[in-house]
């Protein structure tokens, strides 16, 4: 298992159990945090899994793929330095114990 | 005013959405959600795709996970039928031999396979693809098929195929129509989806159809096509095409036509009911204000949004720009607009490396763009479509056309 914490735009913090070999998305939607929407489930073609990994968290990411830079240009929140889109995160212990920013809109 | 109770029929993705959007909007009244399927309500799409090769887990499909519902305050009803709506008692009953009473009531009813009068389609080994439990006896034939044959050359018929192709598998594709994918795609993606799969090793028949279904011992052997050969044919898909469940609009008295007739607000014509999804026909900005069935997720979620928003008291049309998308292969298709009676169409990329977009232009307008491992693009045009004027064709022609510098100038509409 890998421990993933989501900040969500209330001000509420949840920390999942996620199955490793899953992404960060898979893990959001698993657990009701619907702030992120992953309307394409994942296939890279929607932009509607955003997230902010917090700073310190950053190092530890794989790189963006090409298509994922493209897409991350039209996300609807800002994005930023820790933006990524969820889905092309996967988990396993590289990533064990992320914490991820869920941006306010996804449209 | 908020209706004290909204019960929703259809447990998909527009369903689910709307349960989903209607507590995000704040409403607090009682909310049922009706599924005729038992399992938890689910994601389709990976079903013709990353299901198929076993890839995605079950779980994955579920669109919220089963404490969700409870949650949210959500009454799920799973491996239950609506078999009437009383309009005049406001009541639905159910297939359990129960009642729910509604104030207000949304129709998220789907589609279901187009059927195809051909004879032998009973026998085992002809399979469609729609629900969970199609997919999982498609995935599982699949694994030990030799010759797979997909009657109909759409979406998830070109999918699987794609598919089975590389699992190794010989397919080939049926199609009647002169091209691929006719309904929905330009000349030009389609000739290149064309010769994209038979390049990956994709037997392609164009107007060619099956006759009949060959088996012996109740199972199928090969197909007859109308023009006297016979293929076999271990395992076969009929995919051509999906029709709206209205059935139930029908019996009810609503105005069916292609779909459950709604307005801008997505009502039928009840003001107590809605529709959304794949089974609605609704006014659509993008078609120049003409009714329209769409039969995707975005058609169906942000249909659900609008409808949720407009329940909870703050009246919402549904503006946002049409997308579709499908992966065949290492081929990611996605479609921005509605394609329909384009006049005009102007290529970037390059065709040749599998990378190009295709704007499509009716009367001088930008309508839509298809995209092929141009995710960039895809979303520009989604952008540049939500506004007007939006760019012309000679500027999409001219030297050094930049979608994401003409996408960043656009105000999107939704």
């Amino acid at each position: 298992m890998a421990k993933v914490t989501f900040l969500r735009p209330q001000g509420l913090e949840l920390v999942v159990d996620a199955t490793e070999g899953t992404s960060v998305m898979q893990a959001a939607v698993a657990h009701g945090v619907t702030e992120v929407v992953a309307e394409c489930g994942g296939t890279l073609a929607c932009a509607t899994c955003h997230v902010y990994v917090a700073d310190e968290h950053l190092d530890r990411l794989p790189p963006i793929s090409s298509d994922e830079e493209e897409m991350l240009d039209y996300t609807a929140a800002e994005r930023q330095p820790g933006s990524r889109l969820s889905c092309q995160l996967p988990l396993g212990p590289d990533l064990d114990g992320i914490v991820v920013w869920c941006p306010s809109t996804q449209y | 005013m908020q209706p004290s109770s909204v019960v929703v029929v259809g447990a998909g993705q527009a369903g689910c959405q709307v349960v989903s959007s209607l507590r995000d909007a704040g409403y607090q009244g009682r909310i049922a959600l009706i599924g005729a399927e038992p399992q938890l309500p689910y994601q389709r799409p990976p079903l013709s795709k990353g299901h198929l090769t076993g890839k995605a887990l079950r779980e994955s499909l579920w669109l919220r996970p089963e404490a969700w519902y409870d949650e949210q305050g959500v009454d799920l009803h799973l491996g239950v039928r609506v078999t009437h709506v009383d309009r005049i008692a406001h009541q639905v009953q159910l297939s359990d031999g129960g009642m729910l009473p509604y104030g207000c009531l949304v129709l998220a009813l789907g589609s279901r396979h187009r059927e195809i009068p051909l004879p032998g389609s009973d026998l085992e080994g002809v399979v469609g693809l729609r629900t969970l439990d199609e997919a999982d006896e498609v995935r599982d034939k699949l694994a030990l098929a030799h010759h797979v044959v997909v009657v109909g050359g759409g979406f998830i018929g070109m999918e699987v195929a794609a598919t089975a192709a590389q699992l190794g598998k010989e397919a080939t594709v049926l199609e009647i129509a002169p091209q691929l994918m006719g309904r929905v795609l330009s000349r030009e993606t389609a000739s290149f989806l064309l010769g994209a799969h038979q390049k990956r090793g994709l037997a392609l028949e164009l107007g060619c159809s099956a006759a009949a279904l060959v088996g012996i011992h109740g199972s199928v052997q090969a197909v007859d096509t109308a023009d006297g050969r016979r293929l076999p044919a271990d395992l076969v898909l009929l995919g051509v095409g999906a029709v709206p469940c209205t059935e139930l609009a029908l019996d009810a008295g609503l105005e069916v036509d292609n779909g459950i007739v709604v307005d801008e607000l997505l009502r039928t014509s009840d003001p107590d009911i809605y529709a959304v999804g794949d089974c609605a026909s609704a006014p659509c900005p993008f078609a120049g204000g003409r009714h329209t069935r769409l039969e995707s997720v975005q058609n169906a979620t942000a249909q659900g949004r609008a409808v949720a928003a407009t329940i909870a008291g703050t009246p919402t049309t549904n503006d946002s720009v049409p997308w579709f998308w499908s992966d065949q292969a290492d081929l990611k298709i996605q479609i921005a607009g509605l394609t329909t009676g384009h006049d005009e169409v102007v290529l970037t990329g390059d065709r040749s490396n599998d990378r190009f977009s295709v704007w499509c232009f009716a009367a001088g307008s930008l309508v839509g763009v298809e995209s092929v491992n141009r995710p960039a693009d895809h979303m520009a045009a989604r952008k540049l479509l939500g506004r007007t004027p939006s760019v012309t064709a000679d500027e999409v022609r001219a030297e050094g056309f930049d979608p994401k510098g003409a996408a960043a100038g656009a105000v999107a509409a939704g």
